[in-house]
């Protein structure tokens, strides 16, 4: 695949902390990476590893207690007929737009919520209000962002149960979520988040609580809407199957930090990091010898409030130089094309002294 | 679920005979009986009945007779929709009953009305404003709403306003209007004096509804479907309005069929210390000097209205939550 020239959304150095009674925890420090339209983007990581509120950092929804510190998010948006999106700056189709300048709450960041950006939210089974019908909070979202009658909102929202492949519409859309079985109910998220037509859509673990049979129809309906509409997704998962079976690119982050980057082939191919190795070599495989155990890293996830010095993966990390990696964090550099990795074993000594 | 509705109501009558045994023996429960506590009180002022006079009262009132057939007939006379004599009064329960009964809804219904209206909105204003500075305070009042009994608050006020302002903030009508005919003059005097105790009765349980709100709002808070909300675009205000609150009034919503019996209870200790005339010191009167036909008869409407109001709170949570609704019509 050949990526257009500019991106829809370039995140540049974002970092977002949460300020607790306990101390300050970094979720996000310094995570930047390039989503083009129509591209799939897989972000992989341990829980734990800031891949969610990234996401969330994105569309300024963090929870209370979290605040985005610096960084950008450059979002390419459509201005053509869209006077709401107006920004007072030189008239043209599409606009770059650093969404950290606004205002979380600001009229301009709610339109862009939903309409240029939406989300497939992590816990899909209870992204529903149970006393509210599933037509009802799909409706609301497409009376918000478009400026059409209930009777249309109600057409659009069978329409988009539809697309995503759920039989019966006009009766579904009346149903409570909890009258939907769990892959109905992943439809039902997945027809909300495109109701409103966005050019990126965050797909955050949608295919954790569902088996597997319906998770593999789940995959493939969202690669099949995403050619059909060329949406930009940011999917995020720590299944490595899933991520070589739909992304284009790859974040592999640890700690609130990207590890690696590049083209899916790559990583999985040609792995710098030791960590992104080290997560490969995790794997089940077919070809993997029988009754033996799978290799594990070692160690576990430090504790947010106890990050390592240097390198956050340094006391996992099996090529660990002492002196080196325990002292300054590495940069994210150029291990090929479009594939970089933040890895001291790449970098020569002069940029780490 | 109209099924569900109609089991209820049959089920009606069985409890209210149970009830209407308790009732009884709770009243006949304290050693002696109307006559003998009259003649102490009579002994104590001076005078005395001869025995005779007695023993005809005691035939006149039944009380001579064994205590299954005092309440077979006192049974007999509510199922003709008789509710007896009083023996202190010597005029009707139901007339006693009914003269007071409007002033007690009133006073009801307006700290009903009180409670709801402050302790919703602050509810969900703590629960929003989680652990800041206004929260803490509301926190701290609440806690001391809830602890202070409401006759002590009552006490505390009406010594204030009377030695800080002379106000005798007593009763709910100046002494003028007490038994005055209904005029305009009456009903303001009326709004003059029936906000105190509102506010009294009303405090309690503000404070509780507040903390319930606001915990119910909490727990609404941190749900999948709030992150969902605002990633479609909703304001944190729309957003609040339309969902977890609606979420967490739902379970205090069920409860305001318990309300039924406060409406005709009247605060009985508070009540009696602002010397309200409501049911409430009817109904203490009538417990101290043994009317046990007045007293039983005001317990068992309270029985009969708690009961209705039980069924009222689950028709209300049924109406209110789908998930209810849909498992009793399931049922």
């Amino acid at each position: 695949m050949h990526p257009p020239a500019f991106p829809l959304l370039s995140v540049q150095d974002l970092k977002a902390y949460f300020y607790m009674d306990e101390g300050v925890v970094k979720a996000v420090d310094g995570v930047s990476f390039d989503v083009y339209p129509g591209q799939v983007v897989g972000i992989v990581g341990e829980s734990g590893c800031g891949k969610s509120v990234t996401m969330k950092a994105i569309l300024q929804i963090l929870e209370p207690g979290g605040k985005i510190v610096s960084g950008k998010v450059q979002l390419r948006v459509r201005r053509a007929g869209r006077p709401d999106l107006d920004t007072g700056g030189p008239n043209s189709a599409e606009e770059l737009l650093d969404l950290t300048r606004l205002h979380p709450n600001s009229k301009l960041m709610r339109k862009i919520r939903g309409a240029e950006i939406a989300l497939i939210p992590q816990e899909p089974m209870a992204a529903f209000s149970p006393v509210h019908t599933v037509g009802s909070q799909i409706m609301e979202a497409i009376l918000l962002h478009n400026k059409v009658s209930k009777a249309e909102a109600r057409q659009r929202a069978i329409d988009a149960f539809r697309a995503v492949g759920i039989s019966m519409p006009e009766q579904r859309i009346d149903a409570y979520s909890w009258e939907l079985s769990g892959g109905l109910r992943q439809r039902a998220i997945i027809a909300m988040a495109l109701s409103c037509n966005p050019r990126l859509l965050i797909a955050d673990e949608p295919t954790t609580a569902i088996d597997v049979t319906t998770q593999a129809q789940i995959l493939r309906l969202l690669r099949d809407l995403q050619r059909e509409k060329d949406t930009a997704i940011i999917f995020i998962t720590h299944d490595l199957g899933v991520i070589a079976q739909m992304a284009h690119y790859v974040v592999v982050m640890y700690l609130g930090r990207v590890m690696e980057q590049g083209p899916v082939n790559e990583i999985f191919a040609n792995p710098r990091h030791p960590y992104t190795q080290a997560l490969l070599k995790s794997i089940p495989s077919v070809q993997s010898t029988p009754r033996v155990r799978l290799p594990t890293i070692s160690g576990s996830i430090p504790h947010p409030f106890n990050r390592p010095k240097g390198c956050p993966f340094h006391p996992r990390c099996t090529q660990f130089i002492r002196g080196v990696c325990d002292s300054a964090a590495p940069e994210l550099l150029a291990v090929g094309k479009d594939h970089l990795a933040s890895c001291f074993l790449y970098q020569s000594q002069e940029v780490t002294a | 679920m109209l099924r569900y509705i109609l089991q209820r109501l049959l089920l009606i009558p069985v409890l209210l005979f149970i009830f209407s045994i308790l009732v009884f023996a709770l009243v006949q429960a304290p050693p002696g009986d109307f006559l003998t506590s009259y003649i102490a009180s009579l002994a104590s002022s001076g005078s005395s009945l001869d025995q005779e006079l007695i023993d005809m009262l005691k035939a006149q009132y039944g009380l001579d007779k064994p205590v299954h057939i005092q309440y077979l007939r006192w049974m007999g006379n509510l199922l003709s929709g008789n509710l007896g004599l009083s023996l202190e009064y010597q005029r009707p329960n139901a007339e006693l009953i009914a003269e007071r009964l409007g002033l007690t809804v009133l006073l009801a219904l307006l700290s009903f009305v009180f409670t709801w209206v402050i302790a919703v909105p602050i509810g969900i204003y703590s629960a929003t404003h989680r652990n800041s500075l206004l929260d803490y305070i509301v926190t701290v009042v609440n806690y001391i709403g809830v602890a202070t009994p409401n006759f002590m608050l009552a006490l505390v006020l009406m010594w204030w306003a009377f030695s800080y302002f002379g106000l005798s903030v007593t009763g709910l009508f100046s002494r003028e209007f007490e038994q005055a005919p209904w005029s305009l003059a009456k009903v303001a005097d009326l709004l003059k004096h029936i906000w105190l105790p509102m506010i009294i009765i009303g405090v309690a349980g503000t404070a509780r509804l507040t903390r319930i709100m606001r915990a119910n709002l909490l727990d609404e808070l941190n749900k999948p479907y709030m992150v969902a909300g605002r990633a479609r675009g909703l304001s944190e205000w729309q957003l609040v309005m339309k969902y977890p609150v609606r979420l967490a009034i739902n379970p205090l919503a069920s409860t305001i069929g318990w309300y039924l019996p406060e409406l005709f209870s009247g605060s009985l200790i508070v009540a009696t210390v602002m010397n309200l005339q409501n049911i409430g010191p009817l109904l203490l009167r009538a417990l101290i000097s043994q009317d046990m036909y007045l007293a039983g008869s005001i317990l068992l409407i309270y029985c009969f209205l708690a009961i209705l109001g039980t069924l009222i709170s689950d028709i209300l949570i049924a109406w209110l939550d789908p998930r209810i609704r849909m498992e009793k019509v399931g049922a």
